[in-house]
């Protein structure tokens, strides 16, 4: 990096105000993180006697798990709350469960919350940094910083890629921090899905929306797929998975058509046979799995960052 | 005990009577008295030098939240807040708790009405108890003292409903006021489009407006019956109510400050006092509202006056309350309309005083001999910055904290009585 960057954000809510500066400079410090993952002893001292909490209003297993996987290789104290949203019609709102939370000193607090925009009001509330892990239907920061790390391990590069993103782009919050992610860092994005899952204005976010799987995948670097939300499915938007899996369904003859080097990515839980074919989701061009393990260094890098700033 | 003022050195602008004077404005017992009436002996005299002397503002779109939601406005604040932005008479819609749909409630609201500051014009409900299933008594709460009906803030879905509600209303010389959005579509939290993407917030679309704004005008053709279009934000809505103006539909309609100066993008970072139904639109909508103002396809500015709390503001933004306050802040937001060029001072008179009079058929909006003096003395120079601590209204759910406004209400009348702005007042 440059000398005299200083990495300027106390929180992380989102790669939308990240500028390309400051994302190579998380991937550099990702990349030099992720050899601790693989010693023996996959721990070093960077966090200890730091608090992180992990608050968790929604469901997950990969996201909460890879935190506090890279929490605890920086020897942080990590704590996690699985609260349910319903909690807030019982009686007590978010912010005073955040402001609860404060009082007990946390450094950080890794929110994922079903409505977008909750760990920006929280920025307003409570003294630890925020790292969002996911809120409504916005971002999906640390994933889309992971899928970039993932893409220029492979390619060397993120500039002048072709990135198709396949699948229910209004509901994905991993598609939206993808497309600014990836046209940040000088990647051209081309989505494609059905048209009810498509949201208006994502060429004013850098993206193109193509109007054939075809067009969007040919010759295509990265062919990332998304999983369609079954339970956010109470609008009509499809009539079947089924009817899905047949005309968006990305199939080894789809992926033929993508670069013979392109990567296949996910960013899980995947619906197999859906979204994605099992042969390809297990296939030579995946890097599924490379994904997770990145999410972990990239993590760790935004936990240093973050506490670097406080 | 009403007074005797002389309203003095003032641009007196009357659009009703085609008066647009500088000049003095006699006040005697309450009631305008005629050019060239001697002055009385114990007249107080009021200084409008470099002031515009109007026919007292009418907002016809409030809500005062009495009864039932006190902690958020009553009708004693709300009509405050009303003097103070320059209104001597509003409207206040009927989803109040329990809702205004019958004699008691219009009543009580009438009742306490009589310890404000402004005029209180109740609107009765549509339909009983808001839930669009059968018509309110139309008779007794006009009887009561109501001067129309809406359901607004929930649609009316029934469009047999809504037509019944048109025909009858007709016999009772009630205005039916129509909240025009289509729920099935309305479902999200903010226009659909760009901000909406790049927020991750679910997204309504201009159609849905506009698909209810046909439906009232086609039922209002249908039936040779009169509606009224409250609260536009659409430029689709506005090509729909001007051309059905133009083949003789008894429409009118009208718009807020929020729309016509703010577009969706005032929600970025989550802001929940940039929150309401219908949502902010498009910067193309908001230039077709202005122009709307401009030509006459619509007829009012209101401000759909929202009380909320920091109960329902300081909140997740898809959980929290729609609305906004706007009765201190909607002259001079509408001041910078003339400003601009757009329209002219007795076109911002018969958009916030005389058109809303007409529309629910209540004395006032004009300066003629006789007539009640409801007035209002705008300083269209005064400059100020419109911050929390000058709030009047109880609740402080604006947008527009913190704006440097120019133009307000120096002084403002009701039947004589001074309800606002004693600074103006000489002797």
């Amino acid at each position: 990096m440059a000398t005299g960057y200083f990495f300027p954000h106390r929180h992380i809510l989102g790669i939308d105000h990240l500028s390309a500066e400051d994302i190579g400079h998380i991937l550099t410090i990702a990349e030099s993180f992720k050899e601790i993952s693989a010693r023996p002893i996959k721990k070093v001292p960077t966090l200890r006697g730091n608090t992180i909490i992990n608050l968790f209003f929604e469901p997950s297993t990969r996201t909460r798990l890879s935190f506090e996987v890279a929490a605890k290789r920086m020897s942080a104290d990590t704590f996690n709350i699985s609260a349910s949203t319903s909690s807030a019609t019982k009686g007590e709102t978010l912010i005073d469960t955040a402001r609860n939370i404060n009082a007990m000193r946390p450094d950080i607090i890794i929110i994922r919350h079903s409505h977008s925009g909750a760990p920006h009001m929280l920025t307003r509330y409570v003294d630890a940094a925020i790292i969002n892990a996911g809120d409504g239907t916005h971002e999906h920061p640390s994933q889309g910083l992971l899928d970039l790390m993932t893409v220029h391990e492979h390619k060397g590069r993120l500039d002048g890629l072709k990135v198709a993103i396949i699948g229910d782009i209004m509901h994905s919050r991993v598609a939206h921090s993808n497309i600014l992610g990836f046209t940040r860092m000088g990647s051209s994005v081309h989505v494609y899905g059905p048209a009810t899952l498509i949201p208006p204005g994502l060429p004013g976010l850098g993206a193109t929306v193509c109007s054939s799987l075809e067009e969007a995948v040919r010759d295509a670097d990265v062919v990332m797929t998304l999983r369609i939300q079954k339970e956010r499915q109470n609008d009509p938007l499809l009539p079947s998975f089924r009817e899905y899996a047949r005309e968006y369904g990305v199939t080894r003859e789809v992926v033929a058509l993508a670069r013979p080097d392109a990567l296949v990515m996910h960013p899980g839980p995947i619906n197999r046979g859906i979204e994605l074919m099992p042969d390809v989701a297990d296939g030579p061009q995946s890097v599924i799995l490379d994904q997770v393990t990145n999410g972990v260094a990239v993590r760790m890098a935004l936990l240093y960052l973050v506490m670097g700033n406080s | 005990m009403a007074e005797n003022w002389l309203i003095k050195n003032g641009r007196i602008i009357d659009p009703k009577n085609e008066i647009d004077r500088q000049g003095d404005l006699l006040v005697v017992e309450g009631r305008i008295a005629a050019e060239q009436t001697p002055v009385p002996e114990d007249t107080r005299e009021i200084d409008a030098s470099g002031c515009w002397v109007v026919p007292g503002l009418i907002d016809m779109h409030v809500h005062l939240r009495e009864p039932g939601e006190e902690y958020k406005e009553d009708i004693v604040t709300g009509t405050r807040a009303a003097a103070a932005g320059g209104f001597t008479a509003v409207a206040c819609m009927p989803n109040t708790r329990p809702v205004n749909d019958c004699r008691a409630v219009t009543a009580m609201i009438l009742e306490r009405a009589g310890q404000g500051s402004a005029r209180v014009y109740p609107v009765g409900a549509i339909s009983s108890g808001l839930q669009g299933k059968k018509l309110a008594e139309f008779g007794e709460l006009r009887e009561a003292g109501a001067v129309g009906v809406s359901d607004d803030g929930l649609p009316v879905r029934d469009s047999q409903l809504m037509r019944r509600a048109l025909e009858y209303a007709g016999d009772f010389g009630l205005t039916v006021i129509s909240h025009s959005e289509d729920p099935s579509l309305s479902t999200g939290v903010m226009n659909e489009g760009e901000v909406a993407t790049r927020l991750g917030l679910k997204g309504i679309p201009a159609a849905a407006e506009a698909i209810m704004v046909y439906r009232d005008i086609a039922l209002a053709e249908q039936t040779g019956q009169r509606v009224h279009i409250a609260h536009v934000s659409t430029a689709m809505s506005v090509d729909l109510i001007r051309t059905a103006k133009a083949r003789g539909v008894r429409v009118s309609a009208e718009t807020t400050p929020h729309y016509f100066t703010l577009t969706d993008e005032a929600v970025e970072g989550y802001n929940t006092n940039a929150k309401m139904n219908p949502p902010l639109r498009s910067g193309k909508d908001r230039q077709a509202v202005r122009e709307a103002l401009a030509d006459g396809t619509l007829d009012a500015i209101a401000t759909d006056h929202a009380p909320h709390s920091i109960l329902e503001k300081e909140v997740e933004f898809d959980l929290a309350a729609n609305g906004i306050i706007g009765l201190e802040t909607s002259l001079p937001l509408a001041l910078a309309l003339v400003r601009d060029g757009l329209i002219d001072a007795p076109r911002l008179v018969e958009l916030m005083s005389t058109g809303p009079a007409a529309i629910l058929g209540l004395p006032g909006g004009s300066l003629a001999a006789g007539q009640v003096a409801d007035i209002t003395v705008i300083d269209p120079g005064q400059t100020f910055t419109y911050t929390e601590e000058q709030v009047v209204s109880r609740s402080r759910n604006s947008p527009f904290l913190g704006w440097r406004l120019q133009g307000r209400a120096v002084l403002t009348m009701v039947g004589g009585r001074v309800t606002h702005g004693g600074g103006r007042i000489l002797s």
